[in-house]
């Protein structure tokens, strides 16, 4: 960036150098690394291209989807995949299933969003807390987490959406309140080693609180182990929400959630199997993807923990 | 803490104090204080409801002076804290409520439909572990060989598929396609009742009464749900084995026991599973531990007649003390297999003291 003479550098050798002239080229440089690396894994690929074909079909819903996800045809339900304009058939109301998959991608994603934002955020500042601050606040919060991470979770999300009613927003609370305490417990993990490192006694010298030690200086170096978590989590949260709907608590008919999709097409699984059975491969693709990419980013960002899955 | 503890047991110097004693009291005030918390947060979710549990009493036109007295009655008036303190005495003398929906005692039920779902979780654990640990250490002997990636495949299936839609194919496919098993439900209707209930597990009640072609219908019922439930114990199980044995098998020993030319069989089967068998266990009994939560969903797919169920059944019908009463029961169990396994680990394995 600085080099301001002409010169035949192509990106890739400017992305490539072993002498970065700025720190914008050196971080740069890093994620250019880490994406080599993260291209080679076929199947990390695979899954990011899943889920970035997910965003497109949630972002393009209204021009994706042939037909209107609400509108009932009852002459023509329960048509068989294939059939005219019904790609995938339709439904026991005759709506078309391919539109409501294509708009039920937009809960989904926005349930993954949600809990992705709420319970690594909840983790993060319960374990840097208790990991900088030591002593009893360390034990007392650590004990709290301990006691939630021995709790069965989906039923405990059950008991919660019971007390707090059905609905898609209480659904991620749920989850959410039941999927915090292992972000916790590596926040606190990253924050014992980094408390100890000199930089941190640097920027103490220059008189930081712990306030802004923990914001700028600690979080910032616990979000990449917390990433890899988080994407090897979001299948196991699409799969409770994905239960939660099904068992009636999540979101609300008629709303196109895949879950209460397949409890609809329950009834019929016998004899209409289609119903039932184009929401759930829809569920299993992206929870694969999920899975799939987290594996890959785990070996990009965090090497030394490759092979334990 | 920790080092309060080792000061005290240096000082004292009682070696028996310091590896029995301590480490016992300290578990066991672990094991209360997760559990005085589970207790905690279905208190609160119990108090946090939209539904006034005096009003599901005494009705909507009930007058003052009845609500009152109904509100006494179930000890609401008192302060949180009392009210609390309370609750802990009933869930410690298994006083869980009365359900709404089935107006019989929640522990009752419990123990009514508690061992059916026993029965599938166990029988889903079993089939898990004779095809998952084998499929594990395989996969890690021939690493990167086409089992090894069947392995991998299976796992992430595993991790990525919803279990209940996996049981409503599961029924589409064998049952209503191919018809080789039962339906849904235990057993079907003619052979029901006939054997008397001893332990509530109809296979084994069955089998202890000689009656086999109950235990046939049984096990053609059971056979479906307890596969497909088993097969998230034989995804997560065969991948602990795959990387516990990978850690095993490169270790010195093995080479040494290679070279005095021992057969690779003694030495995989043998040598190296054998210095597992504790992380293993404490792999399957998690693995139970999430079996038994697991199977809500299974439950409710093919009508078994268990505690998820039972959980489910209540919560559609809004019967808090059912609900609670289950996930009190549910959490229990769990949170017992959680320390059970951690116990064991720290009891067989010399490195975790």
């Amino acid at each position: 960036m600085s080099v301001s003479e002409p010169h035949k550098e192509s990106w890739r050798e400017w992305l490539m150098t072993d002498a970065p002239h700025s720190r914008g080229q050196a971080r740069a440089a890093a994620w250019y690394h880490g994406w080599l690396t993260f291209r080679g894994n076929a199947m990390a690929m695979a899954g990011l291209i899943i889920l970035v074909g997910l965003l497109l079909v949630a972002a393009f819903a209204p021009w994706l989807a042939p037909q209107d996800p609400f509108t009932q045809d009852l002459a023509g339900r329960l048509q068989p995949p294939g059939s005219e304009g019904h790609l995938l058939g339709t439904d026991s109301l005759g709506r078309d299933i391919l539109s409501r998959l294509i708009y039920g991608s937009r809960i989904t994603l926005y349930i993954v969003l949600l809990v992705a934002l709420i319970a690594p955020g909840a983790g993060l500042l319960v374990g840097t807390i208790a990991g900088y601050a030591g002593g009893w606040i360390d034990v007392v919060l650590m004990r709290i987490t301990d006691i939630f991470l021995a709790f069965p979770r989906l039923v405990l999300a059950l008991a919660f959406v019971a007390a707090l009613g059905a609905g898609i927003e209480n659904a991620v609370l749920a989850i959410s309140l039941t999927a915090w305490p292992p972000y916790a417990r590596i926040a606190r993990a990253e924050t014992l080693t980094i408390r100890s490192s000199d930089y941190i006694s640097a920027v103490k010298l220059q008189g930081a609180g712990p306030l802004r030690i923990i914001i700028k200086h600690i979080w910032p170096l616990c979000i990449s182990s917390l990433i890899v978590r988080v994407t090897l989590d979001m299948a196991g949260v699409i799969l409770a929400a994905a239960g939660l709907g099904f068992l009636g608590l999540g979101a609300q008919p008629p709303s196109p959630e895949w879950g209460a999709m397949i409890s609809e097409g329950r009834k019929f699984i016998l004899d209409h199997w289609w119903v039932a059975t184009m929401p759930g491969l829809a569920i299993f693709t992206v929870s694969l993807a999920f899975n799939l990419l987290g594996d890959g980013l785990r070996d990009v960002l965090d090497p030394k923990s490759g092979d334990q899955g | 803490m920790a080092l309060a503890e080792q000061n005290r047991g240096g000082r004292r110097g009682s070696p028996f104090l310091k590896h029995w004693v301590i480490p016992a009291g300290k578990t066991l005030v672990s094991i209360a204080a997760t559990m005085l918390g589970l207790l905690f947060v279905t208190f609160v979710i119990g108090r946090v409801m939209p539904i006034d549990p005096v009003l599901s009493i005494v009705g909507e036109s009930a007058s003052k002076a009845t609500y009152d007295a109904a509100r006494e009655a179930l000890g609401l008036d008192k302060p949180l804290v009392v009210q609390f303190f309370i609750y802990i005495g009933d869930v410690v003398r298994g006083d869980f409520g009365m359900s709404l929906l089935t107006a019989h005692p929640v522990s009752e039920d419990i123990k009514r439909v508690f061992p059916a779902t026993l029965e599938l979780a166990t029988l889903g654990t079993l089939f898990g572990v004779v095809l998952g640990v084998p499929l594990g250490v395989i996969a890690a002997v021939k690493r990167g060989s086409w089992i090894d990636q069947v392995a991998r495949v299976v796992a992430l299936v595993g991790y990525s598929m919803p279990i209940f839609w996996l049981g409503l194919m599961g029924l589409l496919i064998f049952y209503g396609i191919l018809g080789w098993v039962g339906g849904p439900g235990r057993l079907d209707i003619f052979y029901e009742d006939i054997v008397p209930a001893r332990t509530g597990m109809i296979l084994i009640d069955s089998a202890l009464d000689g009656n086999w072609s109950v235990f046939r219908n049984a096990f053609s019922h059971i056979v479906l749900p307890a596969t497909l439930l088993g097969y998230y114990s034989l995804a997560y199980i065969s991948r602990m084995t795959r990387s516990f044995m990978l850690e095993q098998l490169s270790a010195e020993y093995i080479t040494t026991a290679r070279v005095k030319g021992l057969p690779e069989r003694t030495v995989i089967w043998r040598h190296a599973l054998g210095n597992i068998r504790v992380q293993l266990i404490t792999v399957i009994a998690l693995s139970y531990a999430n079996l038994l939560e697991g199977s809500v969903l299974t439950e409710i797919i093919f009508s078994w007649p268990g505690i998820g169920q039972y959980i489910t059944n209540a919560l559609l019908s809004a019967d808090m003390n059912a609900v609670l009463g289950g996930t009190v029961v549910v959490g229990l169990i769990f949170i017992l297999l959680n320390i059970f396994s951690d116990l064991l680990y720290k009891f067989f394995d010399p490195r975790a003291k």
